[in-house]
């Protein structure tokens, strides 16, 4: 997305409750998916909330797209800002149908045409879902009914509260598609929180970390959450590479999908959503990366990208070290013993192999 | 055939106070299901108050307050012509804060037990807070509606301290049907008491039957 299609978005919010305070003064630009990543307890949340208008006690103020929502004299009530909010438990209104709970957002939205209700339906499969009853739907299919109710709405903004969070490995993987196609499809920029690394890696465009109820790093998602120091430092995440590809094929028989990276084929499990042609975003743990100094023979995996080492660092207290390479421009991390580096003698400079597993691609949500 | 009027008369009665206790009561039982205000417990016990005292303590007291020579007395004569005492309209103002809080505290549990969460979720969508009060909160409060309803109408019927000291026995206009049970007792007229006590024991037991076995019934829902 281009710089043109940025919404400002200004915000200062103080609040302050025993053992805990947030303290946030910034102005971000709001394009595609905007990641507020950190850990549990970091006021992730209560950020998104004052944004949304339901912390009323909040002081500071919110200004999104030039537009006013909450200084010190004035605050607009969440039901007057145009953002769309999808909790962590979906919160469907357990007294309307799936279809009610979508007419309730539909027929309070302030202006005519926007998003329209069959294509949402039609986006999130929501077809034979339409005269269920909320009870019966699992927990994935929950999100999807909250999520297009949510734009149903026609937000200007879409704050997703870790709405995977209670859904189970399956159940995210089931959803995490719906959600990666939104921005494409619906142009509206998202703010997602999560503590997750992995939903960052392969949702966000840029990403805000908020840790202990400051901000402490703002950037495009590829740079963020390959920093070294946020790695090793308050955040300990584990060490992944995103890769941008472009999708090549889909093989409806095999389940799987083609893509190109850098001229250097990929083979990934099928990923429906995105068409051929289309930019997707891969992310690979680092654990999951093998390194060879040779082109491997007679071995099941089926991508092996070939690239130069340029780094290599050494965990502290560990036994790893997080080995870079550089294929084409961009780096793919991957973790090994410091044996491993001893053994095949790695240097920087050299050229090598990763090796990524296809299912490693599957598992990484 | 005993004289009906006493048992219409209780159910005119029954039907106006649970009207307008509906009308004070839903909006004082939310502001209490939400409110962290200091003054909760104090309103709380106020409202609490007529489950606790004996019915002569708030007939006295009524009967003091909207006698001819109150403020409240006077004003009535001079707007309607007529005292409040002694009067259907006295019985119904002394009925509402009989009943109040068999309809505060059914409501304020319903509201309790839904919670803001479905509140949050209407703002986003945006519902005004009026909007999402009777398209969201009202629906998913139907048990408590129809419970306070329910209990409110049958405690006003079943009342007879407080209408005896404001209203009196006044045929056709306070004479309700507990008071001419005492009638007919004090006047040993023991047959026709039987026909009215026995038929607010079917109506008590019916009421409650309903109550409970809506009570357990099967979760919220519409469909």
């Amino acid at each position: 997305m281009s710089a043109s299609d940025q919404q400002q978005l200004s915000l200062r919010a103080q609040v302050a409750y025993p053992g805990f305070s947030l303290d946030v003064n910034r102005e971000v630009g709001l394009a595609g998916v905007t990641g507020l990543f950190g850990p549990s307890g970091g006021g992730k949340s209560t950020l998104l909330r004052i944004i949304a208008g339901l912390e009323r006690h909040a002081e500071g103020h919110v200004i999104f797209g030039g537009e006013r929502w909450q200084d010190g004299t004035s605050f607009v009530p969440a039901f007057q800002r145009p953002v769309g909010f999808v909790f962590q438990d979906a919160r469907l209104f357990p007294h309307l149908s799936v279809e009610g709970n979508l007419q309730f957002a539909q027929k309070r939205r302030a202006s005519d045409g926007g998003i329209d209700f069959d294509e949402v339906v039609s986006t999130m499969d929501l077809k034979p879902l339409l005269h269920r009853h909320t009870d019966a739907l699992s927990g994935g299919e929950r999100q999807r009914v909250a999520i297009a109710r949510t734009l149903l709405t026609n937000p200007r903004l879409l704050l997703l509260d870790e709405p995977l969070a209670a859904l189970d490995v399956g159940r995210k993987r089931e959803i995490l598609p719906y959600i990666e196609a939104l921005p494409k499809r619906f142009g509206i920029p998202a703010i997602y929180v999560s503590h997750s690394v992995n939903e960052m890696a392969r949702l966000a465009d840029d990403v805000i970390v908020l840790e202990d109820g400051r901000i402490t790093a703002v950037g495009p998602a590829t740079s963020i959450l390959n920093r070294e120091d946020l790695q090793s430092s308050a955040l300990p995440f584990e060490a992944v590479s995103i890769l941008e590809v472009r999708v090549v094929e889909h093989r409806e028989e095999q389940h799987l999908t083609r893509v190109d990276y850098h001229g250097q084929r990929i083979t990934v499990p099928m990923m429906r959503a995105i068409a051929e042609g289309e930019i997707a975003r891969l992310s690979v743990r680092a654990g999951d990366v093998v390194i060879a100094t040779e082109e491997p023979q007679g071995l099941s995996v089926r991508n092996m990208l070939a690239g130069n080492l340029i780094s290599i660092h050494p965990e502290p207290d560990s036994a790893f070290a997080t080995v870079s390479v550089d294929i084409e421009g961009a780096v793919i991390k991957a973790q090994l013993t410091h044996h491993a580096v001893t053994e095949l003698g790695l240097k920087t400079g050299m050229r090598v192999f990763a090796l990524i597993k296809t299912a490693s691609f599957d598992r990484n949500i | 055939m005993p004289d009906l009027g006493p048992l219409w008369l209780s159910l005119a009665l029954a039907g106006v106070t649970t009207i307008i206790l509906m009308m004070v009561g839903t909006p004082l039982a939310w502001w209490l299901s939400g409110t962290s205000s200091r003054f909760k417990p104090a309103i709380e016990a106020v409202t609490a108050l007529p489950l606790v005292l004996p019915p002569t303590v708030l007939g006295f007291y009524f009967l003091i307050a909207m006698g001819p020579a109150s403020p409240i007395g006077s004003f009535w004569i001079r707007v309607t012509g007529e005292a409040l005492t002694f009067s259907f309209s006295g019985l119904v103002v002394a009925s509402v804060f009989y009943s109040l809080p068999f309809m505060v505290q059914p409501l304020q549990n319903a509201f309790e037990s839904i919670g803001r969460a479905p509140l949050e979720a209407a703002a986003t969508l945006r519902a005004s807070p009026l909007d999402a009060f009777f398209t969201v909160v009202a629906p998913l409060a139907r048990r408590g509606f129809i419970t306070a309803a329910v209990l409110s109408f049958a405690h006003t019927i079943g009342e007879f301290g407080v209408v005896l000291m404001v209203g009196g026995n006044i045929p056709g206009k306070t004479r309700v049907i507990s008071i001419a049970i005492y009638e007919h007792v004090e006047t040993l007229n023991y047959g026709e008491a039987h026909i009215l006590s026995a038929g607010l024991i079917v109506f008590a037991f019916t009421v409650l039957l309903f109550v409970y076995t809506f009570r357990r019934g099967e979760p919220i829902s519409v469909r």
